[in-house]
This record gives C-alpha cells, structure tokens and sequence, in this order.
C-alpha cells in the first residue's frame, strides 16, 4: 500500500531548474534512500514533500489525500539535528504533542516511557549542549518519531557522525525499525548506507535533478555482517555507481 | 575550589590595575601636582562620601526611582515595538528610520525641553530615562529576532506550529542573548540618564544634589557622588547579568561544555 506519493514535482529558484519531474513513492513501513551527490537537490525535494515549500509543478499524495504545499502533515527531521537549546530533552521530543495541543505535563508523560527504548534514559532533563552528537541524532529521531503517523522524512540523519558511531547508529537505526512502524525516506549520500539500511534506492542526479535509478533490495532484514562482502552487494553498489554516472 | 580560586586569579589583573589607579591619584595629591581643590585626595573623597552618607542614599532613592521605572517603560516599549516590527515587515520600514533618527538627538538636548513641558516633578526624568533605555534594548530584540536560524522555524512549521508557537517557543529564546545585552547597555544609560535630567530641573535626585555641591566647590563631595553612580551603575549591571543566568538556565551548560 503506497502512503506517500511525489508526482512530477519540478522546481526552480530564481530560474534555475534544480529538480525536474520527479516521480516516487513510498510503501507503508518501508525504508527508502534518496541518493545524491551534494547540490542535486535532495532537500529540496524534502522541503516540497514536506509542504514547507511548494512546487512549480506537481503535487505530493499523503493516503490519498493532495498535501501540496500544506506543511504540518508528514514528520521531518531535517540535516541538522535542530534540538531548541533552551528546552530540556523531554520537553523538545515532546513538543509535537505540545503543538498538537496536550498539555505540557501529559506530553511529558506520554514520551517519557519512550526514552528508553530510544536509548535514551538518563538524558531526560539535560539540555541538548550536554548530550554527544551520537544522543542528539537519537533524541531528533524519537521527536521526529513522536510527531509522525506512519512516515518520516530524514535528511542525512547520519552524516553528521564519526564512522564508529556512525555504524552503531546504524545497528539501532534497524533494530527501532523493527519494533516501530514507520514508513521512512531518507538522504544519505553514503552508498553503504543505502544498500544497507534501506528497502529500496532511489538515485538522484543531473543538472536539474531527475530519478536516474531505481534499486530494489532484495535482502532479509536485519542484514548480516557477511552481506557487505557478499557478490549481491558488489552487484548492488556497482548498479548505484552506474546510476550516478549514467548521462542523460 | 579550584573554580573558586581561578575565579580569584581572572580578577586578579583587573584588581592590581585599579590599585595601581588608586595609588597613582593618591601620589598625585601628596605631591600637590595636581592642586587640591581641583583634585581632592582619595582620603577626602572617602571621608566626604562618609559624612554626606545620608543625604546621598536620599538622593540616590530618588534617582534609582526614576531609573527605574524609567527602564521599566522603555523596555517595554521596546519589546512591544520590536515584536510588532518582526511581525509585519511594513511596520519595520515605517519604524526603522525613525528609531535611527531618534538616536541622534542628544539626550542633553532633549532634557530641558521635556522639563518645560512636564514641569519639575518626576514625569520628564523618567520619560527622558524611558526615551535613552528603549534603543538599546529595541535594536537587541530586533537582532535577536532575527538572529533565529529559519531551519528552526521550518522545524516548527512541520510540526505543524501556529505563529504565536513558533514566536514563543523559537523566536523569543534566540533573542533572548542579544536583548540582555542591549539591556545591560540600557541599565547604565538609566542612571546616567536620570542624573543628567535633574541636573537640568528639579528638587531632589543625584543630579540635584551634584549641581548643589558643585555650586558649594565642594570638590570631594562631587567626586564621591561620581564614584557612588558609578558602583551603583557597575551593581546594576551585575545584577541584568544575574537574571540573564536565571533566564537562561542552558547558557551555564553551553559555557561549562566550550571549556
Ligand atoms: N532557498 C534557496 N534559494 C536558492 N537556491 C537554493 C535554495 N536552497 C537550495 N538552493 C540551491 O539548490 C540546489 C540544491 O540544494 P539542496 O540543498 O536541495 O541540495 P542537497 O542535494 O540537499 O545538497 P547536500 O547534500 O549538500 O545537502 C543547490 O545548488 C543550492 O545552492
Ligand atoms: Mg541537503
């Protein structure tokens, strides 16, 4: 069952065309990729799918319904974790309760059984300057859990991290997309981290941007250490690479 | 401890200056260098500011008085201008230039004037205060608002927040830092400014008492009440930056993490 639908959304920003009829969609629980070189386009495309910004053509689909340009709808954690540095951890992955309308208290409430699940216990009351990198990713991605039904759009939720942390992340990432339900598209431009974490790539390229590829992956989660040097794999990546260098 | 003791050593430098200050002032009376009625020894400043003790925590009542309520009104003014002027951006190119203009009246020329129309009494000391406290802070506000990096505001906005939300919960915050610092400006400019208004009418006040003791020649005492405005001006600065740490909590965290 698709949840979420792009179609033919182009853009431009002062004339120039950064993305051009762009085509995708997304399946419920299914993990997506958005792949790219820097400057393609891909949070543009968020910021569209996301109804912060409208397109110049086309329109994006949530269950069916048009949420062009209609911002509020799909949760979004964008490249940077964006924690507001004078709320407590609680009170930030909390806030789209808030803003829903709960009451502070009850929205504490209502998250705080979710921060250890998330990893996250003992960090409840801290401010978001004494977590590490690493818990900030954690606590951006349980608030941005917390405001979603059923899908989540992540910019680059990884790319901010050293390669150690980066590959523990990883691990958790796929052991809480085993326990949630949540429909996730994300950017990376880590070929590694497409063919491992995700369901399905799609790679995004040219000058405007346009969906060079589709990849399916077709592997068992949650995917064993041997994958990574398995033929498949190589087979994968050398498929992603022809993808990104392919002309026009 | 250790905190404590380096605490001790930062100051330490700043501590031998004004000795060193102190002692220079002091040299230069002994010697007669410079001649006693127009430089009273610290000694006599010290035994002056004694003995008019009294009439001076008097006079001082009144002009904080004034400084105060003075600063309460401009900031207040300030924020509702500010905000108001964030919201609407016509209201910011209507608004702008004539706070800029009014930034260059001199205070000392508008003082007199306010007195001629207000009379003697407190009303033109406190709007003067009002009139010289409301930039600083306004021009903070104004920073601060806009200071606020727009990826929070998309933040929010994909929460699906309401304006008036995204005001209190993003705008606000971020602003906070610069608002406090053009209101530590603004605090000293209050007392300042409030002296510098009675110097031109009135009964009671600093100021009053200034042009008192200058008509007297009364060197030592004008030197004491100079350097009581300025303790308690260094005191109420002291005391914006106690509430910007009790305001702002995160702050203390951010520092302790940069060392
Ligand atoms: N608000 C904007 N106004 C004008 N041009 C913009 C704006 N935002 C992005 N661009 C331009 O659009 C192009 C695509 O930007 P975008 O941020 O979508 O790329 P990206 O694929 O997310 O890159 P990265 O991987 O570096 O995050 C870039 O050339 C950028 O300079
Ligand atoms: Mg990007």
């Amino acid at each position: 069952m698709i949840v979420l639908k792009a179609e033919n959304i182009t853009k431009a920003y002062d004339g120039v065309k950064v993305i051009h009829n762009i085509n995708m969609h997304l399946k419920k629980g299914e993990i997506v990729s958005l792949l790219g070189v820097s400057g393609v386009g891909k949070t543009t495309l968020f910021h569209i799918l996301s109804g912060l910004f409208e397109p110049d053509e086309g329109r994006v689909m949530l269950n069916g319904e048009d949420i062009t340009g209609k911002s509020g709808k799909i949760s979004y954690m964008q490249q940077k974790d964006l924690l507001l540095p004078h709320k407590k951890i609680i009170d930030n992955v909390s806030m789209p309760c808030v803003i829903k309308g709960m009451k502070k208290k009850e929205a504490r409430k209502k998250v705080e059984l979710l921060f250890r699940q998330f990893g996250l216990e003992g960090c409840e009351y801290k401010y978001p300057s004494q977590l590490s990198g690493g818990m900030r990713q954690r606590a951006a991605f349980l608030r941005t859990y917390v405001s979603s039904n059923g899908v989540a759009l992540l910019d680059e939720p990884f790319s901010a991290l050293d390669t150690l942390t980066k590959s523990s992340m990883h691990k958790w990432y796929l052991n809480m997309m085993d326990q949630i339900e949540m429909g996730t598209l994300f950017i990376t431009h880590d070929i590694h981290e497409a063919i491992h974490l995700s369901d399905r790539i799609y790679v995004l390229g040219g000058k405007p941007g346009i969906i060079k590829g589709e990849i399916c992956i077709e592997q068992e989660k949650p995917r064993k250490e041997e994958f990574e040097f398995s033929k498949e794999y190589a087979e994968y990546k050398r498929q992603i690479v022809d993808a990104l260098t392919a002309q026009a | 401890m250790r905190r404590r003791f380096q605490s001790i050593t930062n100051k330490l430098p700043a501590i031998i200056s004004m000795g060193i200050l102190l002692a220079l002032w002091h040299f230069l009376c002994i010697t007669k260098v410079v001649p006693d009625f127009m430089l009273p020894s610290p000694k006599a400043v010290a035994i002056a500011f004694y003995e008019d003790l009294d009439l001076i925590l008097e006079h001082a009542g009144v002009t904080l008085t004034e400084a105060f309520y003075g600063l309460l009104i401009g900031i207040l003014f300030a924020f509702v201008i500010a905000t108001v002027m964030e919201r609407w951006n016509v209201m910011y190119q209507a608004f702008y230039p004539i706070m800029i203009v009014t930034q260059t009246i001199p205070t000392i020329a508008i003082a007199p004037l306010l007195v001629l129309w207000m009379g003697f009494g407190m009303e033109p000391k406190v709007t003067l205060v009002a009139i010289t406290t409301f930039f600083p802070v306004a021009v903070g506000l104004l920073d601060g608002y806009k200071s606020v990096d727009c990826d929070y505001i998309h933040l929010m906005r994909s929460m699906g927040a309401s304006r008036y939300r995204i005001f209190v919960n993003v705008k606000l915050p971020g602003a906070l830092p610069h608002f406090f610092s053009g209101l530590k400006v603004s605090t000293s400019y209050a007392v300042v400014g409030a002296v510098i208004s009675e110097w031109l009418g009135g009964f009671e006040g600093l100021g009053v008492y200034m042009t008192r003791v200058k008509k007297a020649y009364a060197f030592d005492r004008m030197f004491a009440v100079i350097l009581f405005i300025v303790v308690i001006s260094l005191l109420l600065m002291l005391l914006v930056n106690l509430m910007k740490t009790i305001c702002m909590p995160w702050i203390r965290m951010e520092k302790r993490r940069e060392k």
